[in-house]
């Protein structure tokens, strides 16, 4: 195999700096420039040869600088003696070698499934890739998965099934232009990407529950009942067969399947649907028209619609839809994920997920396993097998049987899982807690040792965003002194567990060894080098070696299944898991503002973001506002089955009367949300529960009347 | 288990995939007296009306291991041997056995009724289909759901067609009678003649007579007057039957190793002639048969009524035809608009709704569904749920007349008052508010209003100078 293994090195020397790199944050990862200037002051100017953002940020994106220089930032490892005791800081080697004795020690006692490991989408495709390895070479556990599963686990097992690829977008984001419509499923990409609207440029329908700042620029916003779009989902493509919008020769040229999903949907019929959804079949009518009227079309898929526990046949059921319409493979239209984390895409194609092996390989294929124990130098049979999803991994926490060690990485599960006060209660019963984070999290303020690291604009690597574009992270800045980079991290403990010589503290290195480890593989990146993304301003995978040029567009020709046709799969709709009763009569729905980002790791402690979004909120309608008593800012509680947590009533007639929302972006919001699991995917139920609501506060019930 | 299920149509089906998907181990076998696959009848008036075809409203294909018998009619139930026997003789032991056998068309005791096309089955629409090819106008008798539905799918075919209802005005079961008119008047528009307080006396190969002697001729005529539950069976083998059989909230006849379901079962007094409770019963036989859920119960069911015709929007739900009363405790709100042929109605009691009619155009027609179902409290002022727009804040003002605190570029957190600072402070044009604001670099929906600040402010500027 052609690839050079000596490491590009005049793109990445560390004393090499770059100014041109990308945002910390989401996953358009728009292109920015970040220079250092003589007084320490940071500098961000948007890149316009980008084309996820052509010359635009967001708030964030402008004010990330402020990561690099702020008090937050972590420089010193800390460890406590005890769990009773203080985090008091610690040398670098010291820490690591006290965590080496302890995993040694617990694998000794108890095997090596006892130690576990969570990764993050934010990863770089580096330390993703490293991570699996770590954990399957380093440490031999099976037990690794990270928090891309509460993100778009259930779009890319959809998208699998139905394409054999899952490629977020199949397609250059700019393509997006050139779909007369979009239908956007439960996104919100002007709060989420803002830049992501300058491609929205012709009609748009917005599914969401809420009149999103999206939904208020679409053409028709259908307010659906949170946990149904898969029935609207049917209902819409009920229609399209019915009012003779599929394109036949398209499904009998390019797709299987598709007598059983016609006959799955002969009984979602609009008025079905629309009682089941809320939506007006007339405006489900409407939708179909439009999506069927127009020339080129797309339909696209958020949170909204995935991270429900049956979000994979939710995709489906939209992929479906768009099968029928002939859009996906066909230029200017398609269908596509739209990812959350920065390196969502990239996160879930190297092994760092528990059922996955580098190049978006499966664990459980002995092919898959023999090239990868290859390019690593072990037995095919000494690699694990899958291991838990994330949610059922951090259940297991310190359970008989389960883990006893967790080593986390770019996560934060305290903030970010369901049911987080369960989960805090598991890391609580670990006998060993690591954290590598920029900040002390509210996951690291747990642990018995925290390890600080490089970020964004301090470190070289690979991002893959959205589109499926491999990207380069450069360092722009020099990092703080005594900080390391996670892959050096990783190489330590290793190094300290017998393994040093198979880990690289050095992204290129890596990089370099993560292209042999996908060579072959569905996300093949044997063709890429930090060299050609850096004068290609990104490359598309799959891109093998020997001189391919990448694929933007995968689907044109034929699908990568093994006839070739994408695959129609009958779908059924069911209700959430957890339907609103007397007790808990409404629904909680969860999502971003936004000035803050994920856990809020790194956005709530930037002053500017802070300002334009300070704390959590529950958004209500006035008419339920009213009945509960409460107006702007007062206080609320809001109790589910899982927990109970106070915000500030926000009231407005954008959503739904029978629903609330809140961010996720401080603790509070997932004290409630509900932990039922996708079968498939393992997506826990993130956007739909139940809960009940109270006016809250200190002078809350009969008492403050009195004091009134 | 051995499962036997009478009736092969919209509930005896469902309730085959609810009880597979509960236990595949079943053993089931299911008896169907037409000859045709299970299609979903509902649709039968889109056939009708040519927005499906025929093979478009097929039902999906039984799972595996399911025995089923088109075209094969049970005569016999032998509850004492818990068996079944068919026209050709066949005898089949049963554990639970579950009537789903429907109902059938009323047939108007006038001559000639057998002149006329009961549309109730599809070989009943393609009948009819067969001979709209060549008549050259068509009769429809009964205005209800199913009549009206007809009506407009042969009206949207091109022919003539003629609605004949006895009742004062149409759908007289789910609508008041300003309702019946409005529809009426829809219809009218689509090309079909209604007549209400029509009596018809005979029917005729060429037409229908009326009470007075009038002949209306038609090579097509359609009977919709409604349908009566299939309760023969029942009968013969003993079992309670009233208008429909009789069942209790397990579904369970007078023989607890006998259900029934759907149009052929009388629960708590009512028979329903619409699917969806019909499929929530087949839910809860399907919990208890398999034990799933032996604490499942049937409750009885809402109805919303959705007629399925283009271009004419209509859902009834509930006790449509309540007035206010004295006490107060009954709330009618009622919007008309008969030139747009819009009529809203919404009845409510306790701060619930409990009936409501939306014809013609209605936004809100899934928000009413939804609160009628769940029984939830409405809002203070309901107004809201007729006319969506008015229970919503007041528009965005202009960015003119916003006040200084308003945030304008939302990507950036940039408010008014800010880019009247930048503007005071030397920044004249957007070039220069962004720079400083970067307002407009996010989404780049505000680009105008920025634009539009800035423009106000010069404008200011030179009217002050």
């Amino acid at each position: 195999m052609p690839i050079s293994h000596s490491p590009p090195a005049a793109v990445m020397a560390p004393a090499h700096l770059g100014e041109a790199t990308h945002c910390p944050y989401c996953a358009l990862q728009c292109g920015m420039n970040v220079r250092r200037d003589g007084d320490g002051a940071i500098t961000i100017t948007p890149r316009d040869d980008v084309p996820a953002n052509a010359g635009a940020l967001c708030q964030k994106g402008w004010t990330a600088g402020a990561l690099l220089t702020g008090d937050a930032r972590l420089t010193t490892p800390l460890a406590r003696a005890d769990r009773a005791a203080r985090l008091e800081p610690v040398g670098y080697d010291e820490a690591l070698d006290q965590v080496a004795d302890r995993l040694r020690d617990l694998r000794e006692r108890y095997g090596p499934d006892a130690v576990a490991v969570f990764g993050g989408g934010g990863l770089t495709n580096e330390k993703a890739y490293q991570l699996g390895k770590f954990a399957r070479v380093a440490l031999g556990t099976s037990q690794i998965d990270y928090n891309g599963r509460f993100c778009m686990s259930s779009a890319a097992a959809a998208a699998g099934r139905a394409f054999g690829l899952d490629r977020g977008l199949p397609f250059p984001i700019t393509d997006i232009a050139a779909a007369e419509v979009v239908l956007m499923a439960g996104g919100n990409v002007a709060e989420t990407m803002p830049p992501f609207m300058r491609h929205l440029k012709n009609t748009l329908i917005v599914v969401d529950p809420r009149e999103t700042r999206t939904a208020r620029q679409a053409a028709l916003h259908l307010k659906i009942t949170p946990g149904t779009d898969l029935a609207l989902a049917l209902g819409l493509l009920h229609i399209a067969l019915t009012e003779g919008h599929a394109d036949l020769g398209y499904i009998a040229a390019r797709t299987a399947g598709f007598d059983a999903v016609r006959a799955s949907v002969a009984t979602w019929w609009p008025e079905r649907a629309e009682r089941v959804t809320g939506v007006p079949a007339a405006a489900m009518r409407r939708a179909v028209e439009l999506l069927g009227g127009a020339r080129t079309a797309m339909i696209l898929t958020g949170r909204g619609a995935e991270q429900h526990a049956k979000g994979a046949d939710t995709v489906t059921g939209f992929i479906n839809l768009a099968l029928a319409l002939g859009l996906p493979g066909r230029p200017g239209s398609g269908y596509g994920c739209v990812t959350g984390q920065g390196n969502g895409q990239g996160g879930r194609e190297h092994g760092q997920k528990a059922d996955q092996l580098p190049g978006y390989r499966r664990i459980d294929d002995p092919a898959a396993r023999a090239h990868v124990a290859g390019v690593w130098g072990v037995d095919p049979a000494d690699l694990p097998g899958p291991g838990r999803s994330a949610y059922e991994l951090l259940d297991a926490l310190g359970t008989p049987g389960g883990p006893r060690a967790l080593l986390v990485f770019g996560s934060n599960p305290v903030v970010s899982a369901p049911r987080a006060r369960h989960i805090a209660g598991r890391l609580a019963a670990l006998d060993l807690l690591v954290v590598a984070d920029v900040v002390l999290s509210e996951t690291a303020a747990l642990a018995d040792v925290v390890l600080p690291v490089t970020q964004w604009a301090e470190e070289h690597g690979t991002m893959t965003n959205l589109e499926g574009r491999v990207l380069l992270r450069r360092r722009a800045v020099d990092p703080p002194p005594g900080v390391r980079g996670d892959l050096a991290v990783m190489a330590g403990l290793a190094a300290r567990l017998g393994h040093g010589a198979k880990f690289s503290a050095d992204p290129g290195i890596v990089f370099d060894e993560l292209r042999r480890a996908s060579a072959g593989g569905p996300a093949d990146y044997s063709g890429i080098t930090y060299e050609r993304i850096a004068a290609e301003t990104g490359v598309f995978w799959p891109a093998p070696a020997g001189g391919h040029p990448g694929t933007p567009r995968p689907f044109l020709d034929r699908f990568p299944t093994p006839d070739g046709r994408a695959r129609f799969v009958p779908v059924g709709h069911r209700p959430p898991a957890e339907e609103v009763d007397d007790d808990y009569p409404y629904y909680l729905t969860t999502g971003r503002v936004l000035a803050q980002y994920q856990s809020g790791a790194q956005t709530r402690r930037i002053a500017a973001l802070n300002e334009a979004a300070p704390e959590t909120f529950v958004e209500m309608h006035p008419d339920l506002a009213a009945r509960l008593g409460v107006t702007v800012g007062d206080p609320v509680r809001i109790t589910s089955r899982r927990g109970s947590t106070e915000a500030a009533a926000r009231v407005t007639p954008a959503i739904r009367h029978d629903t609330v929302f809140m961010p996720f972006h401080w603790e509070g919001a997932n004290h409630l949300t509900n932990p039922a699991l996708d079968p498939l995917s393992r997506m826990p139920e993130f956007k739909v529960c139940a809960v009940h609501l109270a006016r809250g506060g200190p002078a809350a019930g009969p008492g403050r009347e009195r004091a009134a | 288990m051995r499962l036997v299920v009478i009736g092969n149509g919209m509930a005896g089906a469902r309730l085959v995939d609810e009880v597979r998907a509960r236990d595949k181990d079943a053993r089931v076998t299911v008896f169907g007296a037409e000859t045709r696959a299970p299609y979903n009848r509902v649709l039968l008036s889109n056939v009708l009306a040519g927005t499906a075809a025929p093979d478009h409203v097929r039902l999906p294909e039984p799972a595996a291991g399911v025995s089923v018998r088109l075209g094969v009619t049970v005569t016999a139930i032998d509850r004492a041997a818990r068996t079944v026997r068919t026209a050709c003789g066949q005898v089949e032991p049963y554990d639970v056995l579950v009537l789903a056998t429907g109902s059938e068309p009323f047939l108007p005791p006038v001559p000639g009724v057998e002149h006329a096309i009961a549309f109730r089955t599809m070989d009943d629409c393609v009948r009819i289909l067969r001979r709209a090819g060549t008549a050259e106008a068509a009769v429809v008798i009964g205005g209800g759901l199913l009549g009206v539905e007809a009506a407009r799918g042969l009206a949207g075919r091109g022919m003539p067609v003629t609605l004949l209802h006895l009742a004062g005005h149409l759908m007289d079961r789910q609508l008041d009678a300003e309702a019946g008119l409005v529809l009426g008047e829809a219809l009218a528009g689509l090309g079909v003649t209604v007549r209400t307080g029509a009596d018809v006396t005979a029917v005729r190969a060429d037409g229908v007579e009326l009470g007075g002697g009038e002949l209306l001729p038609a090579g097509l005529v359609v009977l919709a007057c409604g349908v009566r539950p299939v309760v023969g069976l029942a009968r013969e083998a003993g079992l309670a039957v009233d208008r429909g059989v009789v069942v209790d909230d397990r579904l369970r006849t007078s023989d607890p190793a006998v259900y029934a379901i759907g149009e052929c079962a009388q629960h708590d007094g009512r028979v329903y002639g619409l699917v969806a409770p019909a499929w929530e019963q087949a839910v809860v036989v399907a919990d208890l048969v398999t034990g799933a859920d032996p604490a499942a119960r049937y409750r009885g069911s809402r109805l919303v009524t959705r007629l399925k015709a283009r271009s004419v929007e209509l859902a009834a739900m509930g006790e449509t035809h309540l007035t206010e009363d004295a006490a107060g405790q009954v709330e009618v709100v009622r919007f008309t608009h008969r030139a747009r042929g819009i009529y809203r109605k919404l009845v409510i009691r306790d701060d619930r709704l409990v009936g409501a009619i939306l014809l013609g155009e209605a936004p809100t027609v899934g928000t009413l569904t939804q609160l009628f179902d769940r029984g939830g409290p409405l809002p203070g002022d309901p107004a809201g749920l007729l006319f969506p727009g008015l229970s919503a804040a007041t528009p965005a003002d202009s960015p003119v007349r916003m006040p200084d605190s308003a945030r304008v570029c939302e990507c950036n957190n940039v408010t008014k008052g800010r880019i009247r600072a930048c503007w005071e402070d030397g920044a004249r044009d957007l070039a220069a508010v962004t720079a400083r604001t970067r307002a407009t670099t996010g989404c780049g929906s505000c680009r105008d209003a920025v634009e539009g600040i800035i423009g106000w402010l010069c404008e200011q500027e030179e009217v002050h100078a």
